[in-house]
């Protein structure tokens, strides 16, 4: 349920490095449990959380690693807290498991990936985009997650309540997709007064785990309220009780999860648009990639060419919608990612006719405008 | 199961999954008896497992809130639970194999740590649901459907492995001893301290079967052969402790 609530810090500006910007919007979204293991380039989150979270009464731990973190976030979800972990590549590659659980059970958590270059230890800890299909499809089985994609130390801090709003909101993990450099990037951002947050729906229930309700989400009891849950990553009905073998169970089970995030696209994708009506160059970035982008169009724009941006805020679940609005006039459309090529699947999937280019960097470094106008240039008409 | 404890059980959920001669039908009577005796409110008590059969003792069967988990991570959502409410009496029920090897080091870290949980481990000396594999704790030379010559690897002894981390409360008993374990159950259930009972049950069907004990009562009886009790292993040779149970509680040994 959404309130308004005051913010935790002052309301004023800030100059913090992103990392804490992100440790502070879990704090302000009510985020009181937080369980991790050290990273780069995440660790700050962390650190900052444990000093912060004892202050506010909420729950610090350092645990024996990435899987214990994620598996002591979901129980401590389940005493009815908003929970957080942080981590990066190879940390997240040991969570998937965890995250599958937490889309069966519908546990609300966030995970902060803080992502750098791979694979395995990689360039510890220069910055990458590599994770984004990762997020998506790491864990096994056919299921939907929401990931989101931070460009600022603003969104360091928005973002992050965003994550928890959603996630609290559809019982379903959500992965803040953020990258070195805007974890470790030091600029100022602005704390408002009060922030909308979202609160689950603890109402107790004898049918936690399936609803006729139609946003497909059924309220979330917690530990110790008498409603005697049963909780399971296995195949379970709305009670809660395993039915492996039956195939209509695990049917509609699964096709709920998937449903009640792809029937609320429209509430849960977040884009921006710049320029994007008349663009006959449509750039369509996401994380810092989209500022080294933003700063190219401002560059086009002078020198009068059709150049637009459409930055994803939102990467999953995919908004095709909004871009194959942007793309309409476009001639060509560059996706400019810190990989080989990742989110330009889903984009050459949604514009099957039109011309698409990649714009990769796999050397541990930020893609720079000139980068982006180097390959702009061979294409431009 | 006795009546008086069916308030504590769905019975709904019966017949148990468990194999006609198992032990783990036992040790969930003697959990439930201790709760029973303790006077506990079962609403206020989360059981916690993992993946396996004894996984299932807690659920679905168990009238309480049930978390059943990833295969090896109960101990570390036990732990999410317990500090994020401290008000919580958290139960963790799972294997050895659950336990001890995939999740051996969250078992270890918790008892340093001393999360004030209770780690009942249903030790088989077997991987059962999966077909009767070698687990830390098959005794050597044991057959199994992954060591058919006699498993050449030593066991985990898991009371001394949790006691040397620092664990408040260690003992062993096995489903036949059912009152020492009732009361050791009791203890650990009010210790607010981390406690570990190792509890040995029997496996007729997946370890039994491979290792010349084919009924309840051919595993009981060597069970009965082989189990020495910690008060007087002074007694005994260290040559005659090879293949002995040894049960009671681990008091620290200085
Ligand atoms: S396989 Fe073994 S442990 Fe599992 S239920 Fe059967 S007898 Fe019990």
């Amino acid at each position: 349920m959404k309130t308004i609530v005051k913010s935790l810090l002052a309301p004023r500006k800030y100059f913090m490095q992103g990392n804490i910007a992100c440790a502070e919007g879990a704090l302000a979204a009510g985020c009181r449990y937080y369980a991790g293991y050290p990273i780069t380039p995440s660790s700050e989150i962390m650190e900052h959380l444990s000093k912060r979270l004892p202050e506010v009464g909420g729950v610090f731990m350092q645990m024996e690693d990435e899987i214990a973190s994620i598996c002591s976030m979901i129980g401590a979800a389940w005493t009815g807290a908003k929970v957080m972990t942080a981590t990066s590549g190879p940390g997240f590659s040991l969570m998937l498991e965890g995250i599958g659980y937490a889309v069966m059970t519908e546990t609300p958590c966030v995970i902060v990936d803080v992502q750098r270059a791979g694979p395995a230890t990689g360039q510890a800890t220069k910055p990458a985009q590599g994770d984004i299909m990762q997020a998506r499809w790491g864990a096994h089985g056919d299921y939907r997650i929401i990931a989101l994609a931070p460009w600022s130390v603003q969104e360091m801090y928005d973002l992050t309540i965003t994550a928890f709003n959603l996630s609290e909101k559809y019982r379903v993990p959500t992965i803040l997709l953020a990258d070195e450099v805007v974890a470790h990037l030091k600029e100022s951002f602005v704390v408002k007064p009060e922030i909308e947050i979202y609160n689950r729906d603890q109402t107790i229930t004898k049918t936690p785990f399936g609803t006729e309700e139609e946003d497909g989400v059924p309220p979330m009891p917690c530990f110790g309220q008498g409603a005697q849950l049963l909780i399971t990553g296995s195949t379970h009905n709305e009670y809660g009780i395993r039915k492996v073998a039956d195939p209509d169970v695990h049917e509609r089970l699964v096709l709920r999860l998937c449903k009640k995030i792809d029937n609320h696209k429209k509430d849960i994708c977040l884009t921006e648009k710049y320029y994007t009506d008349d663009a006959e160059y449509l750039f369509v970035a996401y994380g810092i990639t989209a500022r080294s982008s933003y700063a190219v169009i401002q560059e086009l724009q002078k020198s009068q060419v059709k150049a637009g941006l459409l930055r994803y805020l939102t990467i999953w679940p995919f908004d095709e919608e909004t871009l194959i609005n942007c793309a309409q006039k476009s001639r060509v459309v560059f996706v400019p990612e810190m990989n080989q090529g990742q989110l330009i699947l889903e984009i050459k999937r949604v514009l099957p006719d039109k011309k698409v280019v990649g714009i990769s960097k796999t050397r541990g470094e930020a893609i720079y405008p000139s980068d982006i106008i180097k390959v702009f240039r061979e294409h431009y008409e | 199961m006795s009546e008086y404890l069916y308030k504590y059980l769905r019975t709904e959920v019966f017949p148990t999954p468990f194999c006609p001669g198992c032990g783990h039908g036992i040790l969930m009577g003697a959990i439930l008896r201790a709760v029973d005796e303790l006077n506990l409110d079962f609403q206020k008590v989360v059981f916690v497992s993992g993946i396996g059969c004894g996984a299932w003792i807690p659920s679905p069967h168990f009238r309480a809130d049930t978390l059943h988990t990833l295969h090896g991570r109960p101990v570390a959502y036990a732990t999410g639970v317990k500090k994020m409410n401290p008000e919580l009496n958290v139960v963790v029920i799972s294997g050895d194999g659950d336990l001890a090897a995939i999740g051996g080091n969250h078992l270890i870290h918790a008892a340093r740590r001393n999360v004030p949980i209770t780690v009942i481990c249903a030790n088989n000396n077997i991987y059962g649901m999966t077909g009767g594999q070698l687990s830390p704790t098959t005794p050597k030379n044991s057959k199994t459907m992954t060591t058919m010559t006699g498993n050449p690897e030593e066991a985990f002894d898991l009371c001394k492995l949790v006691k040397s981390c620092g664990a408040k409360y260690v003992v062993r008993y096995t489903v036949f001893h059912t009152k020492p374990l009732i009361k050791a159950i009791k203890t650990a259930l009010s210790a607010n301290q981390f406690a570990f009972i190792d509890v040995i049950s029997p496996c007729p069907t997946q370890y039994g079967r491979r290792n010349q004990l084919l009924t309840l009562f051919d595993m009981y009886s060597d069970i009965k052969t082989r189990v020495v009790h910690y008060n007087s292993l002074k007694e005994l040779k260290p040559e005659e402790l090879s293949g002995k149970i040894i049960i009671g509680e681990y008091y620290d040994e200085n």
